[in-house]
C-alpha cells in the first residue's frame, strides 16, 4: 500500500493540513485566555461599581470582538480537509470524532454564540450581573469548546475506548468515559488551555506596556498590567507544571516522539534533559532526518530520568532502542510490531475473503477475534505498522520535533520570568520609569505565538509518520485524489488566511491605536 | 399574553438595536464574517472540498468497502 502512494499527494496534504491549522491557531489561544482577563476584569467593576474598570473591561473586549470575529468558522475547514483529503482516515475513525465534534459545535453555538451577542450588544441594556455572567458564560464555553476538539486530537494520539469493526472498517467508541479522560486529553487539555491563557497575558502585558511606552492611558496601563502579571505568572506555572505532566505521559504512551523531541538515541539510565542543543547531521547516517548528532549540548543530568521514572536509575529508552529493540529493557523493536501488525491485516484480509465467498462461519470466527481485549491490545494496537517498509520509518523528524520542543520550553520559561518581573514592577509601582522591561513585555507578544505554535508544530510532527498513533500511518489515511488539486487549494488557503491575518491585525493595530472609548 | 408577546419583539430589539449602533470596527468584522462564510461554504465547500466517500459511494457498505479495500491492498 505504502509504496504506491505518491509521495507528493502526502506532502502536500500534510503541508495544507499544517498550514489551515496554523492560521486557525493564531486566533484561537488569544480567544481562551482572553475571554478570562475581561471576565475578571468586569467581575472588578460589577463589585466596585467603578466606571474605569468598565471602560478597561471594553477595551479589551473589543479586541478581543476582533479577534474572534476574524477566527471564527476557520476551523470548520479543517473538518472539510478530513472529508476531502483525509477521507480514509475520516471513515476509519468517523464514530469516535463523531460525539465530541457534536457536543463541541452545540457547545460553541449555544454557549459562545449566544452569549457574545449579550456581551457585546448588551451593555445598558440587560443587568450589570447578567451581563458579567454571560462574560463568565463564554470564557467558560470556549475552553469548554476546545476540550472537545483536544480530546478528538488526544485519541490520534493515544487511541483508547474503542473497538474496529472489520464489517464497516471504522473504529466504534464503547467506552466515552475512556475517551474523554484519556490521560493524554487531560494533559493536553490543561496544557492547552493555560498556554491560551498565557498568550493572553502577555498580549494584554505588551499592549499596555505600548501605552505604556507612549505615554498614554496610564491607568488602565498599569492596571491591566496588574491583572496579566498575575493571570500570566498562575497560568505560566500551570503550564510549566501541566507540560511536565504531559511530557511523562508521553513517556509512556508515545516514546518515540519523547526520545526524538530530546534527540535521545541510545537510552540510559542517569539520563540527562537537554536545556540546549544543536543538532547536526550524523556522521554514521549522513542526510537523513531522522539521525542526527549534537554539535553543543547543555545538559541538566539525570533530570530526565527523574522526570519519567521518578528516579535516577530509571531507564529512558532512546530513539534506537525503540525502533531495533531492547532486550535488556524489555523494549522490543519496529521489526516485532510489524510483525504484529502484519497478522492483524492478514486477519482482515480472510475477514474479506471469508465474507466474500460467503463462508458465514469463518467469517463469525474472525469478527470475535477483533472482539477479544487481548486481540486489540497485543496486535491490532500495531496494525499500522503492516503498512511501513523499514523499522526507520517509525521515525520522526528528529530536528523539527527537537527544536520545536526547545523552543517552547526555553520561551514558556521566559514567559514566567516576564510575568514575574511584570507583577514586581507594578506593585512596586515603578513600571513605567523600566522602559526596557517594557519592550520585552511588547516584544513578547509574537514569541508567545511562536511558542503555542511551537507546541502544535511539536505534538503533531512528534507523531509522525502516524495520523493515529501506532494504527495508521498519513499514507494510509490520505484520499487518492491528485496532488494538483491539493496545491491549488494549499494556495487558495494561504491566501485567504493571510488576508484574514492581516484583516485582523490591520483592524486590531487601529482600534489599539485609537484607545479606550466610552 | 401581552407580556409573552412583548418577549420575541424585546429580542428581536435587543439585536436590531446591537446591530444598528454598531461602532465602525464592528461594522467592518462583520463584512469580514459574511464574505469569508461565503468563501467557505459556497466556494470552497461547493467546488474544492467534497466528502469524497459521499461524493463516490451511494452507501455506506460501499464505503466501508472501499476504505477496506484500502486497508488490505
Amino acid at each position: 500500500m505504502i509504496e504506491n502512494v505518491n509521495p507528493a499527494l502526502v506532502d502536500w496534504s500534510r503541508a495544507q493540513f499544517a498550514l489551515t491549522a496554523m492560521y486557525h491557531w493564531l486566533f484561537v489561544p488569544l480567544t481562551l485566555g482572553l475571554s478570562f482577563i475581561i471576565a475578571i476584569m468586569e467581575t472588578i467593576y460589577v463589585r466596585t461599581g467603578n466606571e474605569a474598570w468598565k471602560r478597561m473591561t471594553r477595551f479589551w473586549m473589543t479586541l478581543f470582538g476582533i479577534n474572534f470575529a476574524i477566527g471564527v468558522a476557520t476551523g470548520l475547514i479543517l473538518e472539510f480537509e478530513f472529508g476531502t483529503n483525509w477521507s480514509n482516515y475520516s471513515w476509519f475513525v468517523g464514530d469516535i470524532f463523531g460525539a465530541p465534534l457534536a457536543i463541541e459545535g452545540i457547545l460553541a453555538f449555544f454557549l459562545e454564540s449566544t452569549f457574545i451577542a449579550v456581551m457585546f450588544f448588551g451593555w445598558n441594556k440587560v443587568g450589570r450581573k447578567f451581563h458579567l455572567t454571560s462574560t463568565w458564560l463564554v470564557a467558560v464555553g470556549a475552553s469548554l469548546s476546545a476540550l472537545w476538539i483536544l480530546v478528538a486530537n488526544a485519541w490520534m494520539q493515544n487511541p483508547v475506548g474503542m473497538v474496529f469493526n472489520p464489517d464497516t472498517a471504522r473504529n466504534e467508541m464503547v467506552n466515552f468515559w475512556e475517551v474523554l479522560f484519556n490521560p493524554v486529553a487531560v494533559d493536553k487539555f490543561l496544557h492547552t488551555i493555560t498556554s491560551g491563557f498565557l498568550l493572553a497575558s502577555l498580549f494584554v502585558l505588551g499592549i499596555s506596556s505600548w501605552f505604556l511606552l507612549k505615554h498614554r492611558e496610564e491607568w488602565l496601563a498599569k492596571k491591566s498590567i496588574l491583572i496579566a502579571a498575575i493571570f500570566g505568572l498562575v497560568s505560566s506555572v500551570t503550564v510549566v507544571f501541566t507540560g511536565d505532566t504531559s511530557a511523562r505521559t508521553l513517556a509512556r504512551v508515545q516514546p518515540v516522539k519523547f526520545a526524538a523531541f530530546e534527540a535521545l538515541y541510545d537510552g540510559k539510565e542517569d539520563a540527562g534533559l537537554v536545556a540546549f542543543g544543536i543538532l547536526k547531521d550524523s556522521e554514521e547516517k549522513p542526510d537523513t532526518k531522522e539521525f542526527k548528532d549534537f554539535l553543543v549540548r547543555f545538559e541538566i543530568p539525570g533530570f530526565l530520568s527523574v522526570m519519567t521514572g521518578g528516579s535516577r536509575d530509571a531507564f529512558v529508552p532512546g530513539i534506537n532502542d525503540l525502533i531495533y529493540g531492547n532486550a535488556d529493557s524489555t523494549v522490543f523493536p519496529v521489526t516485532e510490531k510489524m510483525k504484529r501488525g502484519k497478522i492483524a491485516r492478514d486477519l482482515l484480509v480472510n475477514y474479506k475473503a471469508a465474507k466474500m465467498y460467503n463462508e458465514k462461519e469463518t467469517a463469525e470466527a474472525i469478527k470475535k477475534v477483533f472482539l477479544q481485549e487481548n486481540f486489540v491490545d497485543e496486535i491490532f494496537r500495531y496494525f499500522g505498522y503492516a503498512f511501513l517498509e523499514n523499522p526507520e520509518d517509525a521515525i520522526p523528524n528528529v530536528s523539527i520535533a527537537f527544536y520545536s520542543f526547545h523552543l517552547m520550553v526555553i520561551l514558556g520559561f521566559l514567559f514566567v520570568l516576564v510575568c514575574f518581573i511584570a507583577l514586581i514592577l507594578v506593585l512596586r509601582g515603578t513600571i513605567e520609569k523600566n522602559r526596557w522591561f517594557l519592550w520585552i513585555a511588547f516584544i513578547s507578544i509574537p514569541l508567545a505565538y511562536i511558542a503555542s505554535e511551537s507546541g502544535w508544530v511539536l505534538a503533531e510532527m512528534g507523531r509522525q509518520p502516524w495520523i493515529i498513533q501506532d494504527m495508521m500511518p498519513v499514507s494510509v489515511g490520505v484520499s487518492q485524489i491528485s496532488s494538483g488539486s491539493v496545491l491549488t487549494t494549499f494556495i487558495l488557503f494561504a491566501v485567504l488566511f493571510t488576508a484574514l491575518l492581516i484583516a485582523e491585525v490591520s483592524i486590531m493595530v487601529k482600534q489599539i491605536k485609537t484607545g479606550p472609548k466610552h | 399574553m401581552r407580556h409573552l408577546l412583548s418577549y420575541p419583539y424585546r429580542l428581536f430589539r435587543f439585536y436590531y438595536d446591537g446591530f444598528r449602533y454598531m461602532p465602525a470596527w464592528g461594522r467592518r468584522v462583520w463584512i469580514i464574517i459574511l464574505i469569508k462564510l461565503f468563501v467557505i461554504f459556497l466556494i470552497l465547500r461547493l467546488f474544492f472540498f467534497p466528502d469524497l466517500l459521499k461524493k463516490n459511494y451511494d452507501t455506506d457498505d460501499e464505503r466501508s468497502e472501499y476504505v477496506l479495500d484500502q486497508l488490505t491492498k
